[in-house]
Formats: C-alpha cells, sequence, structure tokens
C-alpha cells in the first residue's frame, strides 16, 4: 500500500480497493458482490419483519374469557328434557325466525318488583328513610329503552313493596354533572339532614363528586333537591384517571369526630378503594392510604361498606363499631359485570380494612348473588332496624325487544342483610318482611315423594306470582357407598348425577317445553360410608337452569349456581320469588341468592305451571313446600291530585 | 471500476439508512391506530374503517370508539336500505323480522353507544355493540341459510364486533 500515507482526504476503503484493484481484481469482484448481497438481503428480511408486525395477533381467548355477561353467546349445552344426553348447540346457529309477540313481551312486565313505568333503568342510588317514607333514587334514562340521558329518577313506598312514582330528583343541568348524573349515596346527619353525594361527569369529561341536599327537609317526600353551588366537592386526585373515580358511598363517623367516606377506583387494573374525610361534606381530605386493594380485580365500582353485628340479629347503623362488629367491603366489578363482597375488619385507627379470609377477598371471592345481578347498593333503615340491600337486574334479551316492549330493567325485592352467625363466612339475604303482605291464597304440601327420573305437578292455580318456601328431605337408595364427587351445577338440570339435581321447575308448562329448575345437586350423600377412612366431604350447589327457560333464540340461557354452605343439622331449604320474567332464589335461609331472568314464549299466563322434580339417580326426595301467590304491588305515579 | 464502487457505496450507504431508521420503521408505525385494532377481532377492517376517517389518525381510543359507531351507523344504513330494496319485490317475515331488528340498532344501539363513548361509560357501549353484533346475527339466522342479506349482516356483525372490543379496552 504504498503512498496510501499520502491521500489524506480519501476515505480508507475505498483507497485501499483502489490499491487494490490491479492485484487482485476476481476476489475484490466476489467480495463486492458479496457486500451487495449482504445488504440486499438485510434490506428484505427488515421488510418482511416490518410487514410481518403487522399481522393481527388478536387473542381470542383472553379477551373472551373477560366475561361480558350481557352476551347473549350461550356456550352451554343444552339437553333433552328425559336428562339422556347433552346436546351441544350454540343457539346462534338456530334457524328458525323468532317473532316476539304483544302477549308475550306484555307478561314479562313484572306485578310487585320496582320498575318505571317505562324505559331504562339501572344502579339503585341513594336509598334511605326519611319522615315515614322509604326513598328510592335511581338511574333512569327518560327517553330510551336503553342506557343514556341518564337523570335520578326517584319514588317513594311506606313500605318498601308500594312503591310510588315521584318526578326526577337530580337532572344533568351543571357543567359539573352536564354529561352524566351517576351513582351515589345519601348520609342521614344526626341532625336530621340529609345530605347526597353523586358522580358527576363533567363538561370537560372528567368524574367528580358532587354535593346535593333537599331543597325542603321538612318534605316528607323530597321532591325537589338542591345542588351545591361550589360542587364539585371532589375531583380526581393525582395518580387517578379521570374516568377511574366513581360511586361514594354513605360517609360513617368516627371517634376522630370526622365523617369518613369510601368510593371506588382502580390503578394498574388493581382494584380499590380511596378514603376521604370531612367534617362539613364540604371539604374533604384524601388518606395517603386505601381502604383496602385486591390486585387484578379491575375498576371498582359501587362499593358498599359497612358493618355488621356478629351476634347476626339486627342490622347496625353505618357508624356502629366496636367488639362483635364487623364489616362488609363490597364491589361491583368493571370487568365482569359481577358484586362481590368480603367480611372482615376495620382499622378505624388508619382506616383501613382486611378481609378474615384473603383467599375470599373482594373481588375473588362470595358473590352476593350469582345469577344477573350488579350495582348493588344498601342502607340502614332506622325504622325498623334493619340492614336493607338493593340490586340492580338488568335484562337478558335482546335491545330489539326491550325497545318494542319500552322498558328495561327491574331492581331486586329488597332484602334485609344479616352475619351469618351459624357458618362466619357468609351474609345472609331475605327479602324483607313486608313482601308477605302481598300475600293471597296458600297451598301447603307436607312430605311429598319425588323418586328419581321423576316431575310431579304442584296444582296451586296460576303460577306466576308465587312466594314458595321449600324443605328437602333425602332418602338413599339401594347400597351406601357411592362415591359421587360431582361438583358444581354441571351443564344444567339435565346432567343426572346420584345426589341431584332435584328441586322445582318454575315458569314451567304442561309439555315441559320450557320450564326454569331450581334445584340442588350434592356432591357426595355421607351416610357414614365406611368403605374408606377418608372423610367423604359433602358439598351442596345450589343452582337456576336457564337453558330451556325459553324457545326462543334471542335470549341470554344460562346456568347459575354456587356451592352452599348446608350444616350437619339443616335441612336443604330454599325460598323462590316469582315475578313473571324474574325469579329471585334463596337457598339455605339465604347464604345463597340467585337473580334470574326468563322470557318464555309459551309457559305464560295460564299455561305456566309448578312441578317438583328429581333428576337425581341414588336417591329419593321427600319435599314439603308452602306456596303463596302473591298479589301485584300496583307500582304508580303518586296521587298528588288526591287529597291527603 | 468506478461502477462498481459507486454501485457498493449505494448500498452501503442504503445499508446505513435501514439501520437507523429501522427503529423508527418498527415503532413509529405501531400508532394507536394500529394497538387499538390489534386488540379487535378483525384487525385489518378495524383499520381501514378507521383510517378511511379523517381525524381518526389524532383520536384517543375512546374517539376511534366514536368512528366506529358512526361505521355501524354506514352498516345498519347499508342494510336497511338492502332490506326496503327487498321488500319491494317481495316482502316476508324474515324480512320484516331484520327490518325491526336493525331499526333497534339504529334506535337503541347506535344512541347508546355513542353516548356511553362520549360520556365515558364503555360498558355501555359494549352492551349496545354487543347487541348489535346479535341482532344482525338474529336477522341473518332467520332466512334458513338462503339469506339475501348474508353481505349486510356480516358487515354489521364485524363492525360492531370491533366496537365493542374498543370499548373493553377502555373498563
Amino acid at each position: 500500500m504504498e503512498g496510501i500515507e499520502d491521500d489524506v482526504g480519501h476515505v480508507p476503503l475505498l483507497e485501499a480497493e483502489e490499491e487494490e484493484e490491479e492485484g487482485r481484481r476476481p476476489l475484490r469482484l466476489r467480495g463486492s458482490y458479496l457486500g451487495i448481497f449482504g445488504s440486499t438481503v438485510f434490506l428484505v428480511s427488515m421488510a418482511a419483519l416490518i410487514i410481518y408486525q403487522g399481522h393481527d395477533y388478536y387473542d381470542e381467548a383472553k379477551i373472551e374469557n373477560k366475561g361480558n355477561n350481557n352476551n347473549n353467546y350461550n356456550k352451554v349445552p343444552r339437553g333433552v328434557a328425559e336428562g339422556v344426553s347433552a346436546k351441544s348447540n350454540s343457539f346462534l346457529s338456530e334457524t328458525t325466525p323468532y317473532n316476539w309477540t304483544n302477549a308475550m313481551l306484555s307478561w314479562q312486565r313484572t306485578a310487585f318488583h320496582f320498575q318505571p313505568e317505562r324505559n331504562w333503568m339501572n344502579d339503585p342510588n341513594g336509598p334511605l328513610f326519611h319522615k315515614g317514607w322509604y326513598h328510592l333514587f335511581y338511574q333512569y334514562n327518560p327517553f330510551s329503552a336503553v342506557w343514556g340521558n341518564i337523570t335520578w329518577g326517584h319514588a317513594v313506598s311506606r313500605d318498601l313493596i308500594h312503591w310510588l312514582y315521584l318526578p326526577e330528583a337530580i337532572v344533568r343541568d351543571m357543567w359539573f354533572d352536564i354529561n352524566g348524573a351517576w351513582s351515589g349515596s345519601a348520609t342521614l346527619l344526626p341532625g336530621g339532614e340529609i345530605v347526597m353525594l353523586y358522580t358527576g361527569y363533567t363538561h370537560q369529561q372528567v368524574q367528580v363528586q358532587n354535593l346535593a341536599y333537599p331543597a325542603d327537609a321538612s318534605d316528607p317526600l323530597l321532591l325537589n333537591w338542591v345542588k351545591y353551588a361550589k360542587n364539585p366537592v371532589m375531583v380526581p386526585p393525582p395518580g387517578i384517571g379521570p374516568n377511574d373515580f366513581r360511586d361514594p358511598t354513605t360517609a360513617w363517623f368516627g371517634p376522630d369526630n370526622k365523617w369518613t367516606l369510601t368510593l371506588g377506583s382502580m390503578l394498574n387494573d388493581s382494584g380499590l378503594s380511596l378514603v376521604y374525610k370531612t367534617t362539613d361534606f364540604i371539604n374533604y381530605e384524601l388518606n395517603d392510604h386505601f381502604l383496602h386493594v385486591v390486585p387484578g380485580t379491575g375498576m371498582w365500582e359501587c362499593v358498599d361498606f359497612y358493618p355488621v353485628s356478629i351476634n347476626g340479629s339486627v342490622g347496625l347503623d353505618t357508624s356502629a363499631n366496636g367488639p362483635g362488629v364487623k364489616h362488609v367491603l363490597k364491589a361491583s366489578l368493571d370487568d365482569t359485570k359481577l358484586d362481590y363482597y368480603a367480611i372482615g375488619t376495620y382499622f378505624i385507627e388508619n382506616d383501613t380494612w382486611i378481609p378474615d379470609d384473603p383467599d375470599l377477598d373482594v373481588g375473588i371471592g362470595l358473590r352476593l348473588d350469582y345469577g344477573k345481578y350488579y350495582a348493588s347498593k344498601s342502607f340502614y333503615d332506622q325504622n325498623k332496624q334493619r340492614r336493607v340491600l338493593w340490586g340492580w337486574i338488568n335484562e337478558s334479551d335482546s335491545e330489539v325487544a326491550d325497545i318494542t316492549k319500552g322498558w328495561a330493567s327491574l331492581q331486586t325485592i329488597p332484602r334485609t342483610v344479616l352475619y351469618d352467625k351459624k357458618t362466619g363466612t357468609n351474609l345472609l339475604q331475605w327479602p324483607v318482611e313486608e313482601i308477605e303482605s302481598l300475600r293471597l291464597s296458600s297451598h301447603e304440601f307436607k312430605e311429598l315423594l319425588v323418586k328419581p327420573g321423576t316431575v310431579v305437578p304442584l296444582h296451586i292455580g296460576p303460577a306466576t306470582q308465587l312466594d314458595i318456601i321449600a324443605e328437602f328431605e333425602i332418602e338413599l337408595l339401594g347400597s351406601e357407598g357411592i362415591v359421587n364427587n360431582v361438583e358444581g351445577c354441571g351443564v344444567g338440570a339435565v346432567e343426572r348425577s346420584a345426589f341431584g339435581p332435584f328441586g322445582i321447575l318454575a315458569i314451567a308448562n304442561d309439555q315441559l317445553s320450557e320450564l326454569t329448575p331450581i334445584y340442588f345437586r350434592l356432591s357426595n350423600y355421607g351416610n357414614g360410608t365406611s368403605t374408606t377412612t377418608t372423610t367423604t366431604t359433602t358439598s351442596t350447589s345450589f343452582c337456576v337452569d336457564e337453558t330451556r327457560s325459553s324457545k326462543a333464540p334471542d335470549v341470554s340461557k344460562q346456568v347459575f349456581g354456587s356451592k352452599v354452605p348446608v350444616l350437619n343439622d339443616e335441612k336443604l331449604s330454599l325460598r323462590v320469588l316469582v315475578d313473571h320474567s324474574i325469579i329471585e332464589s334463596f337457598a339455605q335461609g339465604g347464604r345463597t341468592v340467585i337473580s334470574s331472568r326468563v322470557y318464555p314464549t309459551e309457559a305464560i299466563y295460564g299455561a305456566a305451571r309448578l312441578f317438583l322434580f328429581n333428576n337425581a339417580t341414588d336417591i329419593n326426595i321427600k319435599a314439603s313446600l308452602k306456596i303463596w301467590q302473591l298479589n301485584s304491588a300496583f307500582i304508580r305515579p303518586f296521587p298528588f291530585h288526591d287529597t291527603q | 471500476m468506478a461502477n462498481l464502487k459507486t454501485t457498493t457505496t449505494l448500498f452501503f450507504v442504503l445499508f446505513l439508512i435501514a439501520m437507523t431508521s429501522l427503529p423508527s420503521i418498527t415503532l413509529c408505525d405501531e400508532n394507536l391506530i394500529e394497538s387499538t385494532c390489534r386488540k379487535t377481532p378483525n384487525f385489518n377492517l378495524c383499520v381501514q374503517s378507521l383510517k378511511a376517517f379523517p381525524g381518526s389518525a389524532s383520536a384517543d381510543v375512546r374517539g376511534l370508539g366514536l368512528i366506529m359507531v358512526k361505521v355501524m351507523q354506514s352498516k345498519a344504513n347499508d342494510a336497511i336500505n338492502k332490506i326496503r330494496e327487498l321488500q319491494r319485490s317481495g316482502p316476508s317475515p324474515a324480512l320484516t323480522s331484520c327490518a325491526s331488528k336493525y331499526n333497534a340498532i339504529v334506535v337503541g344501539d347506535i344512541p347508546e353507544a355513542n353516548e356511553a363513548f362520549s360520556k365515558g361509560m364503555p360498558k355501555f357501549a359494549e352492551n349496545g355493540a354487543n347487541d348489535a353484533a346479535n341482532e344482525a346475527t338474529f336477522c341473518e339466522n332467520g332466512f334458513n341459510g338462503r339469506s339475501p342479506l348474508t353481505q349486510q349482516n356480516n358487515a354489521m356483525r364485524d363492525v360492531a364486533a370491533i366496537t365493542a372490543a374498543i370499548a373493553r379496552q377502555l373498563l
């Protein structure tokens, strides 16, 4: 390479090539081509990589598992009525066109469950008792049978059953709620004042908490409400998203002489509850730690937090505390549309709460209701010293049906809530006793024998408005020592096993072409089975099977249920409220509750029947029942024109 | 010799350009439309539908949801127009049933989804979009396999499914 040192300005590589040119032409040529080839390969492969990355890798399984409760894609196989074998048949492939008649749609409207005269309803809001009246507010769309234009509907009742509609209480007319007057709760102050805190969605699309109070607290009907002029009183704190801040609870008064309340939020898919303190309901301080947080549960909506007496006999004011008191924390999970609760201990010193059993924490343990149920809210009824729980029951049919029939959604019959001192793990929910005022005639059946694989009709007259209380005794057939080991609800009532299913068939027709089984299924039946020394644990499941509730293909038909604790000295018992298109089922005094929507096409009006059934293979059932016809509650507008 | 030298230089320079711009080629193209559409059942349809709307490039996820609702509206209109056309030449129960289903989509599902996206309540947008997909499927099923609306029903269903998936991302 003589002379290269002289060429200061040249690029050495090229210079070297130039120098090499004469001596090694063939090699240089091949080297150069290699360079070109290599670059081309590299560029082409990069291009291919870029194009490949644009390919869709949508993870179907992950999204489907998130489970939208409104998803009508029924994946549960349905079986033949005789219960031989289940056949798998997604209802989407059914080819009969389906037409709802006015008769079918009109029948769906309930007789004694709260629902507005028309249009859409969702979350119950601000329930309270004041000057002789129970008040219910609710998310309401005044214009359509689908969600939208949300305002606060309002109704009053003397007895939680007979409701009278009042004008809307809160409308969206201020910048701090112009985009939504959403859910909230009432706090009753010792002096008789009522404060209402509710979530507003502002003109800038931020969720905030607003204060409202009755225009005239001496008005028993609380017709008019005033919004605090300097709303909002709480805005999303740093670190909390503007769409993750809603549904404030009733406040409780503590030894620090402050009112404390909580509301749900989330951080990185962990559901949590923020804590605020106030003395005047206008100025609030945020606690630096959460009341509680559970990873992986997503946004917590409609948080509810209240004390229960471990003695289990009366409800407690929201401010109650002390020995003999546990606290319930409940959240509605936005991701799965399910309501979860957990019982635990409230550490009032630092406003934190921990569950009694971390495996049954909020969002991963027990549910208030295993059916179609969401956005529940409780309040302390100082009139009768009980804690009363409301829950929103959405429709499971299609929106075209909702629009045609002109309404959507119900509230449950209000339920009392007590701590179950026998198990220590569950709450007990039970319809408020005032429902008994609707009872008309009754029928009683004692120890009706139902053999395996049989159906026994119950002749009670009309079967669409009923209060059913039943007890079941099991009679083991054949030899002992059957080990069954089935758990859960199975694919429905068609799936037979040794010790279940058995129960009742509600909203059924004579031909049993439409029916809704409500049943128990035992995993084992310990009768001192002695072949092994290992304990045969019996688990009992309580279930509602909607899969044959209707022939219509465009309604959701699922099997709902859960295990229910049954103590040794207890008989299996259930209570069922049947009210047209809603069935509320309670097992073991309310340890497990299932709300269900049914939309039959044939088992309606006079064609609806009630049956007992036993689809187990190895047991007889003896059922004792008392069944009442229930009257309508005649829910209607408040009779302002009548003289009081 | 000079030719080969310049060609080699050219390739080398291209190579360098590729190396330095590679990160931006793979990452910058990963814009919000594409990352959102990845999490829907139909990436290509999602991207194509969104990119056809002005303003989609600068929209947030909620804005993309609102655009998809507009796309749903347009597919619903297509179906309704087709139904009317078919009804002129021969009404049938299946067509009448479809008409009422698409009416529900236009009167119920679409306004619900629109308001839900605008007002930050995406769960109701998911409900409305899922219902619209169902209504289209029921309309299709009503023809016992000989549907004259397959193209419109499929379009409606696919677009609604994408909209529901976008709503879910906002939960």
